[in-house]
């Protein structure tokens, strides 16, 4: 890769191979790891070893911030956390009003497809992860959650918050994952508007507020408000997660696609704690039984082609 | 001190470098914010080759892969190359005034962050934008600042 001269260095170093030398050994090193990385073997796992000796270091230095929100908790005022309780008081009652709407639904919507019994709950086990490490920067959105292999977390699980999908996790480690964002330019999450079931896929635009769809048609039946949910294709999210709302659509006359950007529901930026899905795979609502994404590419959940009737 | 222990010195500092390299900061804050470790690692290449040496860069850089979840190497290249650069150059580098050692401290940088970006492209993360290239003019500008603190630390005894 470089030339190396005679070695001035020599005299100064005295004994021990030459810097040029020394410099050439750790780049074919880096290569060679890199390469195995890349394509998944045995440096993997040593990735994997890496992480767990590296997790108690991130722990201490995402500490400062959890301190912060530890003070300012333990400091609320009495009126702040009354007013809290009774916000949260009156969405349970609300939640349980939509819940007993839903069974209801549920059951009904089983009758028509001809299923004898009501199906079994749709999410299998969900489970509550902290956030240890927040990246957002134009090129990588990701955050690091304080579960890993060790808790049963896989590879490619949907990851979201109380009011949307946050992304799925990209690499696990054995007492934390790392899980890729939607809003991560190298994100992509199949969507359908719920309001005419358009389905297109949104792309992470490398803000923490936006989605990008650049695939649509200029004339396409999209506008400001619509809501955009999971589409259940590509094998990662099920479908009907609500993910983002349409916030603008431009269409410019001479071209064959409208600029459609979209908010996530999800607060990316203000989320202390995720949830962690498992899906029943039996269920109609799984994600596609497409095969799983292979570790080595990109975990971007890429459109499949449309599934079968689910009840066939 | 430092005369007997450089070695301690130079890890110590690496490693608070470290940290401040990976600590979790707002968007904006983290796109200025200046390659601490590559700038302490360049430090310690001009000032004292000895102490800390090639392996010194490629060690950091290996953990900058671990922490940022980069492929295992990349930033071990980088640093590894920018370090070599900086050992190679020692003497010329020291008897520069501060700003022309701010110049070199810019291209080192711009340099590291160009094999960053050609390994990206080729391993298949093409995305790049053009906010990457911001800490290189940060880190240039903090530089003297870097020798002041890094200096304090190798002239007590």
């Amino acid at each position: 890769m470089a030339v190396f001269g005679p070695d001035v260095d020599r005299p100064l170093y005295g004994r021990g191979p030459s810097v040029g030398l020394r410099f050439t050994v750790y780049a074919i090193l880096s290569i060679v790891l890199m390469y195995y990385d890349q394509h998944g073997h045995w440096v993997q796992r040593l990735h994997y070893a890496l992480d767990a000796a590296a997790y108690p270091v991130q722990v201490a230095v995402s500490s400062p911030r959890a301190a912060w929100n530890w003070m300012t908790q333990s400091f609320q005022t009495r009126d702040a956390l009354q007013a809290e309780n009774k916000r949260l008081h009156d969405q349970l009652l609300a939640l349980e009003m939509s819940v007993v709407r839903q069974d209801a639904l549920e059951q009904e919507n089983a009758e028509l497809r001809g299923l004898r019994a009501a199906l079994p709950p749709f999410i299998k086990k969900w489970q509550l992860a902290e956030i240890i490490s927040v990246e957002t920067n134009p090129l990588r959105q990701r955050v690091v959650i304080n579960k890993g292999t060790a808790d049963g977390v896989t590879l490619n699980q949907a990851v979201v918050d109380g009011s949307g999908v946050l992304g799925q996790v990209a690499r696990v480690g054995p007492w934390s994952a790392e899980v890729i964002l939607v809003t991560d330019p190298e994100h992509a999450i199949p969507v359908e508007v719920t309001r005419n079931s358009l389905r297109s896929i949104a792309v992470g635009s490398g803000n923490t507020g936006e989605l990008l769809l650049p695939y649509l048609a200029i004339n396409s039946d999209v506008k400001g408000g619509d809501l955009l949910v999971s589409s259940g294709l590509g094998g990662v999210f099920p479908s009907g997660l609500p993910v983002a709302r349409i916030s603008g659509v431009r269409r410019e006359p001479n071209q064959l696609l409208a600029q459609v950007r979209a908010t996530p529901l999800a607060h990316v930026e203000r989320d202390r704690e995720v949830v962690l899905l498992q899906f029943e795979p039996s269920h109609p609502a799984a994600p596609a039984p497409t095969p799983p994404i292979a570790p080595e590419v990109a975990p971007v959940a890429k459109p499949a082609p449309k599934i079968s009737d689910p009840d066939e | 001190m430092s005369d007997r222990h450089p070695r301690l010195i130079v890890l110590t500092t690496t490693i608070i470098a470290l940290v401040f390299t990976v600590l979790p900061l707002p968007t904006w804050l983290a796109i200025v914010r200046p390659a601490f470790l590559v700038l302490t690692v360049l430090y310690w290449s001009i000032m004292i080759p000895r102490a800390g040496g090639l392996l010194l860069g490629y060690a950091s850089g290996l953990a900058l892969d671990v922490f940022q979840g980069s492929l295992l190497g990349e930033h071990g290249l980088a640093l590894a190359f920018v370090t070599y650069l900086a050992i190679r150059l020692h003497l010329l580098m020291r008897a520069k005034p501060l700003f022309e050692q701010s110049l070199f401290v810019f291209a080192a940088l711009m340099v590291y962050e160009f094999l960053l970006w050609v390994i990206d492209g080729w391993s298949g993360h093409p995305l790049s934008t053009p906010t990457r290239w911001v800490h290189a003019f940060t880190g240039a500008l903090i530089w003297p600042l870097v020798v002041g603190i890094l200096g304090r630390f190798r002239t007590s005894r």
